[in-house]
């Protein structure tokens, strides 16, 4: 999808700065992505703000042409977060990876979704640290072996998406760093979204975890592993595009139409707009083996943005005191003279 | 702007305690003063009987009232009170009118139902409004909390409610640092025979010592009165709210809209209440998740070109280390405003302390100067947090005010500025001509970077915390770069010197004396009391007070090197006086320190100076 009045191209929002990525890493994909998006969207280079915490990832903003901080480990969100509310007009983008936006900035993390910030948040996930050279992170399976969980980790890993619900968060959306297409319509989806837009990418590092979402994204499988959801249309995936999810009970079943006596009918169409979030949450929680990794856009919702709200009650509240100046309110208040 | 001559200092307080006749106030105000006279201050004391003994319960001509003036240089038991408890509705309408209009009420909001309130001739169901009271009015369940303490005491409501008077004065006790103990002597003596009572009336003083602790009560216990007045209109401002308002006003001398990024913790949370409430003001009060999420948003808001502030006391600036890092870094304008409290760690929250100046001065990796500075008094807060701000948005730097939870919560009369008192504030914008040519880091004169506002076309710029290179703002890991804007940074934060006031000495005479007695910040008014007394005693002895600590006034090593001896008081381990020594080692400091969560007693600084002398 193109806009007509397509006054930018992708290079406009590329900086001249060298790209130092290893070779291969996903994040190379995601940035190229965000550059179309950014021209398909046309929002001028300079209305924007890109802010990231500290990363791999979080290096994104120095190669972008818009204003751009980098910040400090976990934060991003924060900083984000004070940025919107002073400067509504701009186009807010974060930039986080599974450390730093769901380990040490987790805490910013649900409140910036739970107040419903309109920025666009990009979590970057490899399940790794890269930076620091190969840890385990919040995203990790349980028994996974890194430098630092030598004898496999003896927790459970944090499902992005779970966060998100459990904040209450108004858009979610998975793409993988292979489905360059599907990266981008999400991308747009949520700069379009009003409120915290959170999309997770789930991304390859070559280096300390080459592989990790391979049993996802391996061309020969993909297909009949993931399911891409697009609002108003039938849950189908696989190949042939003749896999289909359905009801089943309390949850979902992955069925082939025409066997078992199903028949497209049966087949769920997607809603992302439905306010209540039972099945957005079920359709998120979907790993890819019994049934498909849900990738698009889950749930896309409207409610109140929180950088708007505070606009909107300074505006209400500075009206109904019609106070100018400091020295206005003090003078109403309780004062005596000395002459 | 702080208060020139003619400081009367004023440290004595008046507490009221009134109630039902049957309410035992003349118990509690006596216990209270004796109290008071056991731990060594000057009391006087006012009994305040009704005329009938025992007058129906809840009217008004049953109110009886207690009143008692604590504090140094008392001789009265004081005109108005700064404390007023009242048991009931009766007893708030009898005694409002003695209520000073900077006092706190505490009242048993259980004893305010509507019967009550018709039995005290209220018309409406808010007495508040009615009797026009706009003080600060403490709501305590009195008569539920002393319920629940004396629940397995076996003994009837009646009884129960007669020991409600000891609740109050253990929230009292609490407010004025009087240790729970003492009351209890007195008690042992009174009930020696009726062991149960003793009990349970303990009990109950334990009970409102404990509710003080937990809600953080805390009221004004300072003033500072000043009898030559500058002519103009005047308010009563405490600290706290002073540098609410002195931050509003450097954002219309700016012309920058005003955020606050911060999260609740004592004794600086009124600030974050005061600015809350001036969204009426246009400004954007933001409680945040945390105090990492309080400086982090300020930051986003100055990146974004608001002036961006954030507020917090000592544990709080520990957690702000990081992000001050970044300001530092990036070059930002942040205000960090920590009211200090008694430390390290939780410490003695609700207590005042001079023992962050090192943490505010060097608590973050790497070489990363910024500007310190403190205030003197309740009304400097304005005055202080106007200059925090000036020198943020004008040198592109993130500026620590310190105040204390003496003068944060201490009030004074404030003249309202007049337009044009305070100058225009102008931050080093970028401008259209460098369009083409600017980079993020380059510099003015003075050091300072250009301040290009998200949005400005033709200025997109990426800054953040890894070094940059001093040209062209880019990442840099070049070993001579590095160390180049190391110094780059440092310098502008010194040449901020050039925009301060010159260190002025109090003195008596046209010579100065041999020995100067020097404070820094919220022991201003103990100090400047204390010398006045030393000047009367004979002693020959200048003062001066620092409110800039970095970069101190460009004269102060002149300064103090023309005396014999300097003496640095402060409420600390002498952490103002080790970082003079470092920076002028041949001088005789001596010191005065107190560390005890309590400000100075007057009767402290000259015992201190005159051992000193003596002692040479």
């Amino acid at each position: 999808m193109k806009t007509n009045n397509q006054q930018y191209q992708p290079r406009d929002y590329k900086s001249d700065q060298a790209v130092r990525w290893c070779p291969g890493c996903g994040d190379h994909a995601v940035l190229n992505v965000l550059h179309k998006a950014m021209a398909e969207l046309g929002i001028p280079p300079y209305k924007i703000a890109v802010i990231s915490g500290i990363g791999c990832s979080s290096r994104l903003p120095y190669y972008m042409n818009t204003y751009g901080f980098h910040t400090i480990h976990g934060r991003g969100g924060a900083v984000a977060t004070g940025f919107k509310v002073a400067n509504p007009e701009m186009t807010v983008w974060q930039i986080a990876g599974d450390g730093d936006g769901l380990a040490i900035g987790g805490n910013h993390f649900i409140h910036e979704v739970r107040r419903n910030v309109d920025l666009n948040l990009l979590l970057l996930n490899n399940k790794i640290y890269g930076l620091t050279k190969g840890q385990f992170s919040p995203t990790s399976d349980r028994g996974f072996v890194s430098k630092s969980s030598p004898y496999g980790t003896v927790e459970d890993p944090f499902i992005p998406a779970e966060l998100v619900f459990g904040a209450r968060g108004t858009f979610f959306a998975r793409g993988i760093d292979v489905e360059l297409k599907i990266s981008q319509e999400i991308m747009v989806a949520a700069a379009h979204h009003k409120g915290c837009s959170v999309v997770e990418i789930l991304q390859n590092c070559m280096i300390f975890n080459n592989g990790i979402h391979s049993y996802i994204t391996a061309r020969e499988t993909r297909a009949d592993r993931t399911i891409h959801l697009i609002h108003g249309q039938k849950m189908l995936f696989g190949k042939d595009m003749n896999k289909g999810l359905v009801q089943d009970g309390f949850g979902l079943k992955a069925v082939t139409i025409g066997e078992d006596g199903y028949t497209l009918d049966d087949v769920l169409v997607h809603d992302a707009h439905c306010q209540n979030n039972f099945l957005h949450q079920q359709l998120a929680m979907m790993d890819g083996h019994d049934l498909p990794l849900a990738i698009g856009v889950i749930r896309d919702v409207e409610a109140p943005t929180y950088d708007a709200c505070v606009a909107e009650q300074t505006a209400d509240v500075t009206e109904r005191h019609h106070f100018k100046t400091l020295r206005d309110m003090v003078l109403a208040g309780s004062t005596w003279e000395v002459k | 702007m702080l208060e020139k001559n003619n400081v009367k200092f004023r440290q004595s307080i008046v507490v009221r305690f009134s109630g039902d006749s049957g309410d035992g106030m003349q118990l509690a105000g006596n216990i209270f003063s004796n109290v008071s006279a056991e731990i060594g201050d000057i009391i006087s004391t006012f009994p305040d009987y009704p005329a009938e003994v025992r007058a129906p319960q809840g009217s008004l001509n049953g109110v009886s009232g207690f009143q008692v003036n604590i504090g140094h240089g008392v001789h009265t038991p004081g005109d108005e009170c700064d404390v007023l408890v009242a048991m009931n509705p009766a007893a708030l309408k009898q005694n409002v009118k003695f209520l000073s209009p900077r006092g706190v009420a505490i009242v048993d909001i259980d004893s305010f139902k509507k019967a009550d309130l018709e039995k005290a001739l209220f018309k409406t169901d808010n007495p508040y409004k009615e009797l026009g009271l706009k003080t600060q009015v403490v709501e305590v369940p009195m008569t539920e909390m002393v319920k629940a303490a004396l629940k397995d005491s076996g003994m009837d409501f009646k009884s129960q409610m007669k020991c409600r008077n000891m609740f109050a004065l253990g929230l009292v006790c609490w407010l004025f640092n009087f240790p729970v103990e003492e009351p209890l002597k007195f008690l042992k003596d009174k009930f020696a025979k009726k062991p149960a009572v003793y009990e349970a009336n303990a009990k109950v003083i334990h009970g409102g010592y404990d509710y003080g602790h937990n809600i953080h009560a805390s009221v004004s216990t300072y003033r500072i009165e000043t009898d030559d007045r500058k002519p103009g209109i005047y308010t009563d401002v405490n600290g706290n709210k002073a540098t609410a308002w002195g931050l509003i006003e450097a954002a219309e001398k700016s012309h920058r809209e005003l955020f606050l990024g911060s999260y609740p913790i004592t004794p600086a949370t009124d600030i974050l209440h005061e600015l809350a409430k001036r969204r009426d003001l246009g400004v954007k009060a933001c409680q945040m998740e945390d105090e990492i999420a309080g400086i982090c948003s300020a930051l986003g808001a100055a990146f974004a070109g608001d002036l961006a502030v954030t507020t917090t006391s000592g544990p709080g600036l520990s957690l702000k280390s990081e992000g001050l890092g970044l300001a530092v870094m990036a070059e930002l304008p942040l205000v960090l405003i920590d009211v200090q409290r008694g430390g390290p760690s939780t410490g003695l929250p609700t207590k005042t302390e001079q023992t962050d100046l090192k943490q505010a001065l060097y608590g973050r990796s790497g070489e990363s100067p910024l500007v310190v500075v403190a205030a003197l008094s309740p009304s400097d807060c304005f005055h202080m947090a106007f200059e925090a701000a000036r020198i943020a948005l004008e040198h592109m730097t993130p500026v620590i005010l310190l105040s204390d939870a003496f003068i944060a919560n201490g009030s004074s009369a404030w003249r309202i500025p007049e337009i044009g008192d305070y100058p225009e504030i102008h931050p080093n914008y970028v401008t259209p001509d460098m369009k083409g040519h600017w980079t993020p880091y380059m510099r003015n004169d003075e050091s300072v970077r250009y301040w290009a506002i998200p949005g400005t076309e033709g200025f997109a710029h990426r800054v953040g915390g890894l070094e940059k290179d001093y040209n062209t703002g880019a990442l840099s890991n070049n070993p001579e770069n590095h160390e180049r804007m190391v110094a780059a940074r440092a310098r502008k934060v010194a040449l901020v010197a050039n925009h301060i006031p010159e260190l002025s000495v109090k003195s008596e005479g046209d010579t100065p004396a041999d020995t100067l007695l020097v404070g820094w910040g919220g022991t201003y008014g103990h100090l400047y009391t204390a010398w006045e007394e030393l000047l009367k005693a004979g002693v020959k002895i200048d003062f001066t007070q620092f409110q800039y600590i970095n970069p101190l006034p460009r004269n102060t090593s002149a300064v103090l090197n023309r005396y014999k001896r300097v003496i640095v008081a402060e409420l600390n381990s002498g952490q103002f006086a080790d970082y003079l020594q470092a920076k002028n080692p041949k001088l005789n400091i001596k010191r005065i320190n107190k560390v005890q969560g309590q400000p100075f007693l007057v009767s402290e600084i000259i015992d201190g100076v005159k051992t000193i002398l003596e002692g040479e």
